[in-house]
């Protein structure tokens, strides 16, 4: 019988931790939800970082270097925070096929970004990603959450420069 | 619980709409979504009223041509997509006008024939209900039948009469692998008893392949139903469904239809009313295009890293956690019920010889229609792009068609011809995948194409195996080198002795199948790859 350590204290009384702690809880702390529970720190704090990696980790009963294998092996977990604003710009084959490239040369030319980076002022992070499934509007963005279908370097350079 | 008494549900369902005759359908899938389709429906609910009238707004599922989105069409309660009057583009500024024609004569500027051959040829088996039914509705689904594959299979069959039904419809992995569905669920199902899993690979990573989401968002129960009806034929009572991160609205669907299936007793333990009980979770993806493959998809539900492991032990013999374990594609789960319902000999009789029943593909590209469509097997290529996809936009010609995602191969003109299915496509260098088609135009380089999806197996590559993590970086060196004129022929050369190391000696199919795009594309636009060379020379 292998003796169940306690569990970790929350890091902060941030109440994020207890959404964390709640995921966690409903998996049973079980190894298995670890990508389970990553989501949930992301979805509750927009990234990961290492105080929330060491919590998990702790948590989940996991060695640390598994938790950060397993955060760093699938694309969709971020270690750095994001800019204010968030531009998903799809490379998937419909889109490359239809010009998003232009789209990210464009906004490249524009802010001085590439793909996973940030601006200096903190405003806007570009990010590319595999297939958004909106291949029928292609080339597509995705925008802060919203899907911007058919777009143009202009037209999307337009959209970006509403942005506050 | 009997057929009878799913029946009486059913038309009880129904009578309570009893009052409703005529109904405008929204399209509220992703991709209408995208392009404004919940301003749409709020505006024409006010244009209509309080909704105690003879008419109602309802949200639906995909209608398959997205291009044209948001569609709305109107019909008459029971009438399927056909008979229905269709609109393109609309706006919320279109709403009242829309409203208006309910009941009188069509609004034409809007009109969207569904008589041409994008809508006229198709044939919907797994899309039956989509655009037709409220994907959120438990009630709708049942309406319309569903669930009657599920409740005859547990009231009138043993699972090894179910497991004949799907053996005898000839059903293949709609995943891409084409593996027989009924080999499959048997060799789970003769496993001793245990734990056993069903999972349902929702990871669709392919790029431009859109047929899996379309259906979780469009109608959900339907996948459901499939899992159950598969884990009461091999004997599991627990089913994971596998899905991708970046489908959160195919997600929020799955567990509104696992609520409230639970909720009626369709799911959970002693579904309808049997000794039978199967419980069913929800896994999220999170962005890796190699957890498409069985072993890394199961690892991932276990919490690792999603590398993929070597086979055999097959997962039907040793999958998730040790245990015997069933992985079907979406699609192919959303075959089952139809199969179960109306027999495995109606299934058969369906498609070539060789390849039964119907597939959905997803058109994208340099193509005037594009979204989904369901044909099926064995409609022609030609048929496919030129009169159902409309052929290619702005007066360019054809050059090539995608298919198969990075695992499959370019086809041109030459071959269009020939009867699409599992073998055929082989023959020709590529292979079905999930569904997705890319049409190109003569802009598109297929030097560049082929570069396109090395880089794209390349950074997906695992790591796990050298072949494929020190292969494809090679590999789109040497792309790279030629796409941009500055490749010799030795580079070529090692290239093509590349694709071969790499296809023999990968541990999975990511890396066995990174070189088609290159050797497909060597294989009939050989011409465009020398004329690189050449310019590299001068």
């Amino acid at each position: 019988m292998t003796l169940q350590q306690a569990k970790p204290p929350l890091p902060s009384a941030d109440k994020r931790w207890k959404l964390v702690n709640a995921t966690m809880r409903r998996n049973g702390y079980a190894g298995h939800a670890l990508i389970e529970t990553l989501h949930s720190v992301q979805d509750a704090f927009g990234f990961l970082d290492e105080i929330s990696l060491r919590f998990v980790a702790a948590s989940l009963d996991l060695p640390l270097s598994k938790v950060f294998g397993v955060a760093t092996f699938y694309h969709i977990f971020m270690l750095k925070p994001k800019g204010r604003h968030t531009c998903v710009v799809c490379t998937g084959t419909a889109c490359y096929i239809k010009g998003a490239g232009e789209l990210l040369d464009g906004i490249q030319a524009r802010y001085e970004v590439a793909p996973g980076e940030t601006t200096q002022d903190d405003r806007l992070s570009v990010l590319s990603a595999r297939c958004v499934g909106a291949c029928g509007l292609a080339p597509a963005a995705v925008l802060d959450g919203d899907v911007l279908g058919k777009q143009t370097s202009d037209t999307l350079i337009a959209k970006l420069e509403e942005l506050d | 619980m009997h057929l009878e008494d799913l029946a009486e549900k059913a038309a009880e369902f129904r009578a309570e709409e009893a009052g409703i005759q005529r109904e405008v359908r929204v399209c509220v899938a992703a991709s209408c979504q995208s392009s404004g389709s919940l301003a749409v429906m709020e505006a024409l609910e006010d244009a209509c009223g309080d909704g105690k009238g003879t008419c109602r707004v309802k949200g639906v599922g995909c209608m398959g041509l997205c291009s044209a989105g948001p569609l709305v069409s109107i019909a008459d309660k029971d009438c399927s997509l056909d008979e229905s009057v269709l609109y393109r583009d609309v706006t919320p500024a279109d709403a009242p006008e829309i409203m208006g024609s309910v009941c009188g004569s069509p609004v034409e500027r809007l009109r969207c024939p569904t008589d041409q051959p994008f809508f006229a040829r198709q044939h919907k088996i797994v899309l039956e209900n989509s655009g037709f039914i409220d994907p959120d509705s438990f009630k709708g689904y049942v309406a319309v039948g569903g669930y009657a594959g599920m409740v005859r299979a547990l009231s009138e069959m043993t699972p090894a009469d179910v497991l004949r039904e799907v053996t005898t419809s000839g059903l293949r992995g709609r995943g891409g692998g084409g593996y027989p569905t009924g080999l499959k669920w048997s060799t789970v199902a003769k496993m001793p008893a245990g734990q056993k899993y069903v999972i349902c690979n929702a990871d669709e990573g392919d790029p431009g392949a859109f047929m899996d989401r379309a259906v979780l968002e469009s109608d959900p129960h339907r996948v459901l139903e499939g899992m159950a009806i598969a884990a009461y034929a091999v004997g599991a009572n627990k089913g994971y469904i596998y899905v991708r991160a970046e489908y959160p609205l195919a997600v929020e669907r799955l567990q509104t239809a696992i609520r409230k299936a639970k909720r009626a007793g369709f799911l959970g333990s002693k579904v309808a009313d049997t000794q039978f009980s199967f419980e069913v979770e929800i896994r999220l993806g999170a962005g890796a295009f190699v957890c498409g493959e069985e072993t890394a998809l199961m690892a991932s539900i276990e919490g690792l890293r999603g590398q993929p492991r070597p086979r055999p032990p097959y997962p039907a013999e040793s999958g998730l956690w040790g245990c015997p374990t069933l992985i079907n594609n979406v699609e192919t789960f959303a075959n089952i019920a139809p199969i179960v319902r109306e027999g495995g000999d109606w299934f058969a009789s369906i498609g070539t010889e060789r390849s039964k029943g119907t597939k959905v593909f997803a058109l994208a590209g340099k193509i005037r229609n594009t979204g989904l469509i369901e044909v099926p097997m064995g409609t022609s290529l030609r048929d496919i792009i030129e009169i159902i996809g409309g052929g290619i936009p702005d007066g360019k010609a054809f050059k090539a068609v995608q298919t198969g995602g990075p695992s499959g191969g370019c086809i041109p003109e030459a071959h269009l011809d020939i009867p699409v299915d599992y073998d055929s496509l082989k023959t020709l260098g590529t292979m079905m995948g999930s569904g997705g088609m890319i049409v190109m135009d003569e802009t598109s380089s297929m030097v560049d194409v082929a570069r396109y999806f090395m880089e794209f197996c390349m950074t997906e590559s695992c790591g796990k195996c050298i072949p494929c993590r020190t292969g494809t970086w090679q590999m789109h060196g040497l792309l790279d080198a030629i796409a941009k004129a500055q490749g010799t022929h030795a580079d070529l050369a090692l290239l093509e002795e590349l694709c071969e190391v790499v296809q023999a000696t990968s541990l999975c199919g990511l890396g066995q199948t990174a070189p088609n795009p290159v050797l497909s594309t060597l294989r009939y636009f050989r011409d465009e790859y020398e004329e690189k060379l050449q310019r590299a020379e001068l």
